[in-house]
């Protein structure tokens, strides 16, 4: 199965520095953002704005200061912590009133130290400086003060490429609703259990804006290759494109629309018949959507977005986008459109067509499913595309799902090793006579249902193929018996 | 079958996972002529095996029946002989993805012990990555680089039979990530960071006590280390069972117009049970299991940034 394409330079290779249309991660304290490189356009993140034209040419994991005007400046030297002159602390609060007053330097005082362009480390010092309390705080609420200040008035961005635990994390803090509250957790934990590696054929059921299927893609290194199944009429990847993988990465991803699932089971599926029916939606969409805001910011589904990967002769899509937009100016007749809308209708054939090839071959390596869509009927159909002693992965937000998941996956037979599972995740606070578990955490990181396809019994397998609905009437003998054994 | 390749047929030499039940399953190794016993039989390895497809439900000698799976990381972690106190896959995971580990990813490991986590390590940075891992027991470097034989990824791996925290990884500037299972990760952090490559990566440090991650995170700071976090994961398995409750007998009496209403809703609904089991009523339960695993380590995470 493994198709080595492009392999990425492993050890010696130096380390590329950031260009401009790259991927990247801004990092602040705990906070991300995923963007695209360009010259000239303002970025706002965490109530700043800037510019990255400076970070270009920089390798990544450099640390910048926003200064005025949006330019961001290397740091040269990592600042040391503020200097604690004199070391001079309280024991205790008994003494300290919460008048409102203790601070000297008014809003307006601290508005005009920023205007003057002072560094955020020189107004926490002026903070300090005018604070009549904070000689009296112990040396741990001082510490706490200044960090407090630092986080304000301090701002130093790293730049980071983009990773499965940086977009993982990323996603969930900022957006989880857009990946049904899938905690990264529980994404290590599918990737691991569903044995994800380079060289398999993964099939890849996903509804979490392209999160599993870049987890997933990252994994294969750009070896063996994916099939995303996807539910309406375009598969939604912006989580994906902020992988910012090379282009081979995209050779041997395919992807095939779920209402197209029983057809091709039952054999009755036609690639010819439903591409047309399926251009002329992605047309309607194309239309509706202007395809310029598709690229600012997390990105919405929409059409030119989703990114036809195969053909693209396109390799950044926002000028693509720019170029349309300019053509739809020029040519009123959209000759040029036509064209090439066919030409896309040819390839999106000649994909769907593949796309269904690879999966009749019922030969996949793994089956990951993390959809807002209910289960068990899109697991119970996507196993028939799985071979034998393979694992597989459904993740669900809710419990209940999943037990009806389990129910009819004993019933149908030809899985072994279930196992409902959830994992707890507790951060830690660690300083020297200040360690706790931190004070909140997340509630939950949603569910996963684990186990490995094994051998159908032949009278059993056949039965299945050619009955999409399936047996409700399995002897109860046979399920107790599997019950007890597994 | 290679632990980093899947492959459809049972052949001689391969590690194969027997699988009984639930909670009983092992390794065996695949041989000409050789033989396994279960509590159902024997499995014959030259007729019963090879030539098989893995996932096949093989007949014993006693006319029980096995599947025989395709190895995995994540069987074998629960099926290879112990030398020491193993990772589990639900530690690992948040290991290999907080390590932001891929194909290619360059890796040391301290201590290597019984290789659980490296298999799974070198998994995932096949085909082209490179695993280093130090093991100072000596019996316990040479059995594990057996079986990386044994499973056919020892060109991906190269273990070193030294002391860490004297003697570091034996390797500079090349490691994306550094991994740390050892009593005193402190004195090795030095050695990590200098493993690491100059443009930065990533280290962690699995430790059971309080106290050991305390001495870790001061040494990570000293040594520059940013982002230091530090998390626990616990995993809570399921039980999917029907349950049945005894519905409480109230006596007869005056009935309500409500509760002949309820009534008759329920019966519609639970006649089939009610007719069967008088007095009780099913439901389905993802039950917790009567006892978990309350805590494996701390898993510290840090950062080397490019210097």
């Amino acid at each position: 199965m493994s198709d080595p394409v492009e392999v990425p330079a492993p050890g010696g290779g130096q380390a590329q520095p950031v260009s401009e249309g790259d991927h990247v991660v801004l990092k602040r304290e705990e906070v991300f953002k995923a963007v695209q490189v360009h010259r000239g356009r303002k970025v706002t993140f965490e109530k700043q704005w800037f510019y990255l034209d400076n970070a270009i040419g920089q390798q990544y994991g450099t640390t910048f200061e926003v200064s005025s005007g949006g330019v961001l400046q290397p740091l040269k030297v990592k600042t040391k912590e503020v200097a604690k002159e004199a070391n001079e602390a309280g024991i205790d609060n008994r003494n300290i009133i919460d008048d409102g007053k203790s601070q000297k330097l008014s809003r307006d005082d601290i508005e005009a130290l920023k205007e003057q362009g002072l560094k955020g480390q020189d107004i926490v010092q002026h903070l300090i400086e005018n604070s009549t309390t904070f000689r009296d705080k112990t040396g741990f609420a001082q510490e706490k003060y200044i960090k407090k200040k630092k986080k304000k008035y301090e701002a130093f961005i790293t730049i980071l490429k983009p990773t499965t635990r940086i977009m993982a994390m990323m996603y969930h803090s900022r957006e989880p609703g857009k990946i049904c509250y899938l905690r990264y957790d529980t994404l290590a934990q599918m990737l691991t259990l569903g044995n994800i590696h380079a060289g398999s054929k993964v099939i890849v059921a996903e509804t979490c804006a392209g999160l599993v299927l870049g987890a997933v893609m990252e994994r294969l290194g750009g070896f063996g290759s994916i099939i995303h199944v996807y539910p309406g009429s375009l598969p939604v990847r912006s989580a994906m494109e902020n992988f910012g993988f090379p282009r081979s990465f995209y050779n041997h991803l395919f992807d095939f629309p779920i209402n197209k699932l029983n057809s091709l089971l039952s054999g009755s599926f036609s690639a010819e018949k439903e591409t047309l029916q399926k251009q002329t939606e992605v047309m309607m969409e194309e239309d509706s959507g202007s395809p310029l805001n598709t690229h600012q910011g997390d990105g919405m589904p929409c059409g030119e977005t989703m990114m036809d990967n195969n053909q693209s002769e396109e390799t950044k899509p926002m000028d693509v986008a720019c170029e349309e937009a300019e053509n739809k100016e020029k040519n009123p007749d959209r000759k040029f459109n036509v064209e090439e809308r066919r030409s896309k209708q040819e390839d999106r054939l000649k994909k769907l067509q593949t796309a269904a090839a690879v999966l009749q071959e019922r030969n996949a390596d793994g089956l990951i499913i993390a959809s807002r869509l209910y289960p068990s009927p899109l697991l119970l159909c996507l196993l028939e595309f799985v071979a034998p002693s393979r694992p597989f992965v459904i993740y669900c937000q809710y419990k209940e799902p999943l037990l009806v998941c389990y129910s009819n996956l004993r019933e149908r037979g030809g899985v072994v090793n279930l196992r409902l599972s959830e994992t707890w995740l507790r951060g830690y606070q660690v300083l020297p006579n200040r360690t706790h578990p931190k004070l909140t955490m997340s509630g939950s990181g949603g569910y996963i249902l684990t186990g490995i396809t094994v051998a159908m019994d032949r009278t059993k397998s056949v039965d299945n193929i050619s009955n999409s609905q399936r047996a409700e009437e399995r002897p109860a003998k046979r399920q107790k018996i599997e019950e007890s054994r597994s | 079958m290679s632990f980093v390749e899947y492959r459809d047929i049972i052949q001689n030499g391969d590690t194969a996972i027997v699988f009984l039940g639930h909670d009983s399953m092992f390794a065996i190794k695949v041989q000409q002529g050789g033989s396994t016993q279960t509590k159902y039989g024997a499995i014959k390895h030259s007729t019963d095996l090879i030539g098989k497809k893995y996932g096949s439900k093989v007949t014993c000698s006693k006319g029980g029946w096995v599947y025989i799976l395709h190895p995995t990381p994540e069987l074998w972690t629960v099926t290879l002989p112990h030398r020491t106190q193993i990772l589990y896959s639900t530690d690992i995971s948040m290991i290999v993805m907080m390590l932001e580990l891929k194909p290619g990813s360059i890796v040391c490991e301290s201590g290597t012990g019984s290789g659980s986590l490296s298999h799974a390590i070198i998994r995932t940075i096949a085909p082209t990555g490179r695993l280093y891992t130090v093991e100072f027991h000596k019996q316990r470097a040479e059995k594990a680089e057996e079986e990386f034989c044994d499973h056919k990824i020892d060109h991906l791996v190269t273990v070193k039979n030294q002391d860490v925290c004297k003697e570091g990884f034996g390797v500079v500037n090349v490691a994306d990530a550094v991994f740390l299972d050892i009593p005193s990760p402190w004195e090795a952090v030095k050695y990590a960071k200098s493993a690491l490559k100059t443009e930065g990566g990533r280290i962690c440090s699995f430790s059971p006590c309080i106290e050991q991650v305390q001495r870790t995170c001061l040494a990570m700071t000293d040594q520059d280390f940013m982002d230091i976090n530090t998390f626990e994961i616990l995993l809570r398995v399921y039980d999917v069972r029907t349950v049945s409750l005894q519905l409480p007998d109230l006596g007869v009496g005056h009935t309500s117009n409500q509760d002949t209403l309820t009534d008759k809703k329920n019966q519609s609904k639970e006649d089939s049970w009610r007719d069967s089991q008088q007095g009780t009523t099913q439901f389905k339960s993802g039950a917790p299991l009567r006892d978990m695993a309350g805590h494996t380590g701390y898993l510290t995470f840090a950062t080397k940034y490019l210097s």
